[in-house]
């Protein structure tokens, strides 16, 4: 029982920051219509720059300084941002495909940079021993955990409270309004390159804290973590639950993460050894699927946006 | 030294302009970044491979002069190329017409990264994660110039892609179809009233993209390996070709091919060679921020 009750817990903090990093991608395209594919990227490197922080001195990268963790996961926010500004600037004037061309191959590039630049990163070994916060207070793992739960469960409610109260500001609105049609909102004076790129640094910001949360919780990161796999997930999340409204990208996230893991453990149970490699690839296909049936058949999602700004105009997918 | 890595610049570049030339004429007439063009070129390698090793049991060992392959390989083009159209309309069946009806457009964009997702792990089901070679012999380099070596079939790559480009500027200019593929591609609507049925040019439009695609990737799997990431990976350089060349100019997106093709290799006299595939990702982002339309591409 206390198997089940432990393996509840440790599937629950990782749906949490799953919805974190949902929201973070609502907030671009729910919000806003940015078509970011890059989210992996922007993950991996909130983590990477916790780890780096806060881990202890170490030979095999960079590190050892120790930072304590709510200092962490803010500068792991800050270099994200900039991360996305150096994307943004260039491309959000753009025709919105060049957004998704230029973040995926800045993912490909983090990719790249995580795999092979061995004093930084710690190349394809990854970094690990990532310090927990009060990791000594507690007695078990599994008090632990519950602790971490309590936490992530914490700021998946501050970062949901914020959003909401960011698109329901005027400024949300002026998001809206973008997304719905330029050229009104532009002809009344609101610059939709600003906007949208502050839109775009904001919600790569969040998808760098859950990276940072995932180090903190995890342990350990290695390239492994961050392939495009992942900002496929995340987007089949929001899609499934519904874009453009914030708790259908968290009820997203949990009903995914629920999809992959259990579908994860069936490949383990009922594929023979030899093709346990290929697992993987049918959990893949598999969320596909059901992503591709959601677009097709349903493509608001299941709490996706209920109306649009002006009644009549042409709801965002 | 630079002449060897501009050597295989082109023979990388002859792969990425093939694929870039498909990538910029569906971007053109359906109006979005297909990310599952990258499979395509994945899917013609295996499909190839599947040919070649179902001839090998028949006939082995003859091979063309000091190439590395004989007929079984010509036959392989010609059926992956068939087979790789089949796929791409098949795809564009299932997942991009339902959605260009419902008029989601950048749904398309998605679900095409979705289905390069899907094809790449069908691929990994069908053929297994290990790289595979259409044949185990090793080919030796030969001095062609002072100092640059290559193999003949890095040459032949680069003849068969030049020869393919020249006849796609002859069906593009010459034939009816060509030309119903290029008034579709300025303006579809105006296409349609002049009686061009746009059906059918979508289709055919599909048809070579996807043949030049499974060439791309039958080359890049004779010249270096089958992989079921190597479409994923070659995805950035193929929309760095474009891009650069311009959307849209098929003319643009062999130059740009070559262009992404020299500077990835040339990079490695300056910088590590597993930051290869970063170089195309610079490149392109300098063009969108100096000409987004890129060298050859028009102000729409």
């Amino acid at each position: 029982m206390t198997g089940v009750i432990s393996y509840l817990v440790f599937f629950l903090i990782l749906a949490s920051i799953y919805g974190i990093v949902s929201l973070g991608l609502n907030l671009q395209w729910g919000y806003t219509g940015l078509f970011n594919i890059g989210v992996a990227g922007f993950f991996a490197v909130g983590a990477y720059t916790y780890a780096i922080l806060a881990s202890d001195p170490t030979m095999n990268h960079l590190g050892g300084f120790d930072v304590p963790m709510p200092l962490s996961m803010i500068a792991a926010m800050i270099v994200t941002g900039i991360a996305a500004l150096i994307i943004g600037l260039p491309t959000l004037r753009l025709r919105d495909d060049y957004l998704a061309i230029a973040t995926i191959g800045i993912a490909f590039t983090i990719q790249l940079v995580a795999m092979n630049m061995q004093w930084l990163t710690g190349g394809t070994q990854g970094i690990y021993n990532i310090p927990q916060p009060l990791s000594s207070a507690f007695g078990s793992n599994f008090e632990y955990n519950v602790f971490f739960l309590v936490m992530v469960l914490a700021i998946l409610f501050v970062v949901y409270i914020a959003l909401e109260r960011m698109v329901h500001s005027p400024w949300g609105r002026v998001l809206m309004a973008i997304r719905e049609d330029e050229t009104a909102a532009s002809s009344v004076g609101k610059d939709a390159f600003s906007y949208r790129l502050q839109s775009f640094v904001i919600g790569s910001m969040i998808m760098g804290l859950g990276g940072a949360l995932y180090a903190c919780f995890i342990k350990y990161i290695s390239p492994q973590d961050f392939q495009p796999v992942m900002t496929f997930q995340i987007w089949a999340m929001l899609i499934i639950g519904g874009s453009g409204n914030n708790r259908g990208a968290m009820l997203g996230a949990l009903l995914v993460w629920m999809l992959w893991s259990g579908s994860g453990t069936l490949v383990q149970a009922i594929l023979p050894a030899s093709l346990q490699v290929k697992g993987g690839a049918f959990q893949i296909i598999l969320i596909g699927l059901v992503l591709m049936l959601t677009l097709i058949f349903k493509p608001r999602g299941i709490l996706g946006t209920r109306r649009a700004i002006i009644p009549g105009a042409k709801q965002a997918p | 030294m630079i002449g060897q890595y501009l050597a295989d610049g082109i023979v990388l570049g002859s792969t990425i302009a093939l694929g870039a030339i498909g990538l910029t004429l569906t971007y053109n007439i359906l109006n979005f970044a297909n990310f599952a063009h990258g499979s395509l070129l994945s899917w013609g390698a295996y499909f190839g491979l599947v040919f070649v090793m179902s001839f090998a049991g028949i006939q082995g060992g003859d091979t063309f002069g000091s190439l590395s392959f004989g007929w079984p390989f010509i036959v392989a083009l010609f059926g992956a190329a068939v087979l790789t159209s089949g796929l791409a309309l098949l795809v564009d069946w299932l997942v991009f017409r339902p959605l260009r009806r419902s008029n989601i457009q950048v749904a398309l964009v998605f679900a095409s990264f979705g289905a390069s997702l899907l094809l790449r792990n069908f691929i990994v089901v069908f053929f297994g994660p290990e790289p595979h070679y259409y044949n185990n012999s090793i080919e030796i380099a030969k001095e062609i110039l002072p100092g640059v070596r290559m193999t003949s079939d890095q040459i032949f790559v680069v003849v068969l892609a030049a020869v393919l480009v020249v006849a796609l500027h002859l069906f593009l200019t010459r034939t009816k179809l060509g030309k119903a593929m290029r008034a579709t591609a300025d303006n579809t609507a105006l296409a349609q009233v002049t009686g061009i049925n746009v059906q059918g040019v979508v289709r055919w439009t599909w048809v070579v993209g996807a043949s030049l695609a499974a060439v791309g990737g039958m080359f890049f799997g004779l010249t270096v390996q089958i992989l079921p990431e190597m479409g994923f990976n070659l995805v950035l350089p193929l929309f760095a070709a474009a891009i650069l060349g311009g959307i849209g100019s098929v003319y643009g997106a062999v130059l740009g091919g070559l262009v992404i093709g020299i500077a990835q290799d040339v990079s490695v006299m300056f910088i590590s060679p597993a930051y290869k595939p970063a170089v195309s990702f610079v490149i392109m982002i300098i063009v969108l921020l100096v000409r987004p339309t890129g060298i050859l591409g028009e102000k729409k």
